[in-house]
């Protein structure tokens, strides 16, 4: 990420800035202020506080922190906050997209390629922006023969199964969509329904290469959820709990990765084989299947698939570093807020603002525990990349043999090793912790 | 008169537990072709390649130019390896006509013709990367061979077709200074197609997959008339370079790569080796070669041949051994112009080597087979 586009030019940029800032200005003039006035004159206001509310006023109060940071605040401890924006869908969205990105560029330095380079001015940063407009603007094309409900149904039910994974992902303290008892549970009751919708996309297309690549993808699938199961059996002993943010906070002192390295490892593997990366990239073998059970998927159903895909890989990443790589926690590195701010507010000179009796928005413990989430996880997706550019893909018999008898074994090495701690004494209820 | 059908229309039992798959032409896993194959579960029980989507007819065409307007038509079969495919029409040519070639022409020659080998190779082992799914391995080498186009781009000034054998020599003389251009190309060459085995020969993915797939034995290599790397790689020693040496091939020493597996890996590894070797050969050549002198003798215009004559020349081509055969009938054009392709006589192991394997392997072991559609169809 060295060189900047070659017709960048800071005096054309600041020039396009400024005639933003010329049409916005003439846009509210021109039409912003008559609609007031219109509104004003059609529309019967209500009286609030001995006040008559017109837009004005309405527009002073939104200017006003005092009156609008308790609303703000009061919107973000509602659940639709929580769905949609911060630790569910957007934040992995924006994750996920960052990760096509990076992937994007580190694929190409390690290639000696350029990667995106042109859409965005700088390095190629719009380029998920032009690709997402390409996808939607394109026709979809559905098989004649094609189960048409289902094969419909199949790419919004994939982004849907994926969003629920993202939701059982604490990000920090208190900060998680579904905070349920069984929370690893559900984890695994909803990676169950993805070779599911797999097969059933595959099939309803009607068409062989897809229906080739959706066996494959049953069988890579169904074959490694039982070493993902058993890989993870150690760390709910050592935690006796189900719970994956008490799971996440009891790792305060130490990663469980440091007792458990071989269920790290095996889960790792399974983890690649569960989101169908190189080298385990056999459903979407292009060589052999075309693009395996996505092959007849066009436009914006593609486009859907492909989202779910790396929504998918954001809450596996989450996943291993709430269980192996100790969550949230992590040295306090978030300067606290700043207590003077909620009595006197800020004064600069001659104007005081504030105080603002509604900061802060965030605790510094959420801000640090997010902080270091975000970190792990970027740093586990970026080994989840880096195969990529090593490896080549297995064969459907290797990956087989690989999940039944080598990684199932060091499964129920791990659960030994988490029995032998236990008994021992040194961890779990009674030990260390 | 029977009811029975001929054979090709005869219709066959369908087992339903036996799916027809048509890989290609539209298949990113094809090239210009299809196999049609018939898998049970993940294995592959029929394979029939279809090729001929390509053909251009290339022979036909020669038989209306006269022996130099053939010179740029003949090498488009495979406009990566150009020097190689026109090489053993150049030389019947000569034969025919009765030229005597330049010493140094010959030595030219022979770098170019070694160059292009490498460029050819780097494309194919491009391609078989991206079949095996190691995507750095077709980025790398379509890279690097950057580096041996614009070395032949200084020789003959083209990128890709070049054109640059012609009967009594090679078209054009060495640019100045290309002696220590070529070198230090060719030594950086080296030293980076060698950082390919660590990601991709030495990979254990790579080994564990295709190693004792589509094994095809030294007696079936010799039964089915392959050449070039499939031959080499089943343990058969030959070599055109050495075996019938050409040009000034005797008086430079080629080492021959032989693997006795028989195996996708040592049909890929091969082509590998064989890129080395002719890093050494251009070195020697290089050093060997006379330093000025005419590389190319003057033709009398529209060059015929003296009466009824047949002539057939091969050499050893990035696929294997390439002839070339020309019958003459005295006037300026070739009678008949016959190109013995090695493409061909390699892809006729294909459904022996498929049958039984699984469906993962297919594009493995296809294109380890140095098939290149175009130059089959001709």
């Amino acid at each position: 990420m060295s060189a900047i586009a070659p017709n960048f030019k800071l005096s054309e940029f600041i020039k396009s800035l400024l005639d933003n800032i010329f049409w916005i200005i003439l846009i509210v003039v021109l039409i912003g202020l008559p609609a007031i006035m219109m509104i004003l004159f059609v529309i019967e206001m209500p009286v609030i506080d001995g006040e008559l509310l017109t837009p004005f006023l309405a527009l002073t109060w939104l200017a006003d922190p005092s009156r609008i940071l308790p609303v703000v605040k009061a919107f973000m401890a509602t659940d639709i906050f929580r769905v949609m924006a911060f630790p569910g869908f957007g934040f992995a969205a924006l994750l996920a997209a960052g990760t096509i990105f990076v992937e994007r560029k580190m694929m190409a330095k390690l290639q000696l390629r350029v990667g995106p380079f042109y859409c965005g001015k700088v390095e190629g940063i719009l380029q998920l922006m032009g690709d997402g407009l390409k996808l939607i603007s394109k026709e979809i094309i559905i098989p004649a023969k094609a189960d048409k409900p289902i094969f419909w149904a199949a790419p919004v039910l994939f982004v849907a199964t994926a969003a629920a994974f993202v939701a059982f992902i604490p990000v920090a303290p208190g900060w998680v969509v579904a905070d349920v008892e069984l929370g690893l549970l559900g984890v695994f009751a909803v990676i169950g329904f993805f070779p599911i919708i797999t097969i059933l996309s595959a099939w309803s297309a009607n068409s062989k290469f897809p229906f080739i690549g959706g066996i494959r993808a049953l069988f890579q699938m169904v074959s490694f959820e039982i070493p993902l199961i058993l890989s993870l059996l150690g760390v709910v002993m050592l935690t006796g709990s189900l719970n994956l943010s008490e799971i996440a906070a009891s790792q305060s002192s130490f990663p469980w990765i440091v007792f458990l390295p071989v269920g790290a490892i095996v889960f790792f593997i399974t983890m690649l084989a569960e989101l169908e990366r190189i080298p385990f990239d056999l459903p979407e073998a292009e060589s052999e299947i075309v693009a395996g059970w996505l092959t007849e998927l066009s436009g914006m159903m593609y486009g859907l698939v492909q989202l779910g895909t790396y929504l998918k890989l954001y809450a596996f990443a989450g996943l291993f570093v709430v269980l192996f790589l100790g969550g949230w926690n992590g040295p306090m590195v978030v300067p606290p807020f700043p207590a003077e701010l909620l009595e006197k507010g800020i004064e600069m000179g001659p104007i005081t603002a504030g105080p603002f009796p509604g900061l802060p928005l965030f605790t510094q413990e959420m801000l640090n525990g997010a902080l270091w989430f975000v970190l792990k996880t970027v740093t586990v997706i970026f080994f989840i990349i880096l195969p990529r550019g090593v490896f080549p893909r297995i064969r459907v018999d290797m990956l087989l043999n690989l999940g039944w008898t080598k990684l199932i074994g060091l499964a129920f090495v791990n659960i030994f090793i988490a029995l032998g701690l236990l008994y021992a004494g040194v961890l779990g209820p009674g030990g260390l912790q | 008169m029977t009811n029975e059908l001929p054979p090709g229309l005869a219709l066959r039992k369908v087992d339903e537990r036996i799916m027809t798959l048509n890989v290609g032409p539209q298949h990113p896993g094809s090239g210009h072709m299809r196999i049609i194959v018939q898998i049970d579960g993940d294995y592959i029980v029929a394979c029939d390649p279809d090729p001929g989507y390509v053909h251009r007819g290339e022979e036909k065409m020669a038989e209306y130019r006269n022996y130099i307007l053939n010179i740029p038509h003949l090498e488009r079969p495979v406009i990566h390896d150009s020097c190689n495919v026109l090489y053993p029409y150049v030389l019947g040519v000569e034969e025919l006509l009765g030229i005597e070639v330049p010493e140094r022409a010959k030595y030219v020659r022979v770098i170019a013709s070694e160059l292009n080998r490498c460029i050819y190779i780097m494309y194919w082992l491009a391609i078989y990367g991206i079949f095996l799914g190691h995507s750095t391995m077709f980025m790398w080498p379509a890279g690097d061979r950057e580096l041996l186009i614009d070395l032949m781009e200084k020789m003959t000034g083209a990128r890709v077709t070049h054109a640059h054998f012609v009967p009594g020599g090679v078209r054009n003389d060495l640019p100045p200074n290309f002696e220590d251009v070529c070198l230090r190309h060719v030594n950086y060459f080296e030293k980076r197609i060698k950082e390919y085995a660590a990601v991709f020969y030495d990979n254990p993915i790579l080994i564990a997959r295709t190693r004792d797939t589509g094994v095809l034995s030294r007696q079936d290599a010799i039964r089915f008339g392959t050449t070039g790397s499939v031959l080499r790689a089943s343990g058969v020693d030959y070599d055109l370079r050495k075996k019938e040496p050409y040009d000034v091939y005797d008086e430079l020493d080629v080492h021959t790569n032989v693997m006795k597996e028989g195996d996708s890996y040592a049909r890929s590894r091969i082509p590998w080796l064989d890129m080395l070797e002719s890093c050494n050969i251009i070195r020697q050549a290089l050093q060997k070669m006379p330093k000025s002198g005419s590389v190319r003798v003057k033709l009398k215009p529209n060059p015929k041949g003296k009466g009824f004559d047949t002539v057939y020349k091969r050499v050893e081509s990035g696929r294997g051994s390439l002839g070339c055969y020309i019958v003459s009938d005295g006037k300026p054009e070739p009678y008949r112009v016959k190109l013995s392709v090695p493409s061909f006589r390699n892809l006729v192991a294909l459904p022996n080597l498929l049958r039984g394997e699984k469906l993962g392997n297919m594009p493995s072991v296809y294109w380890s087979l140095n098939y290149w559609p175009v130059e089959a169809d001709r």
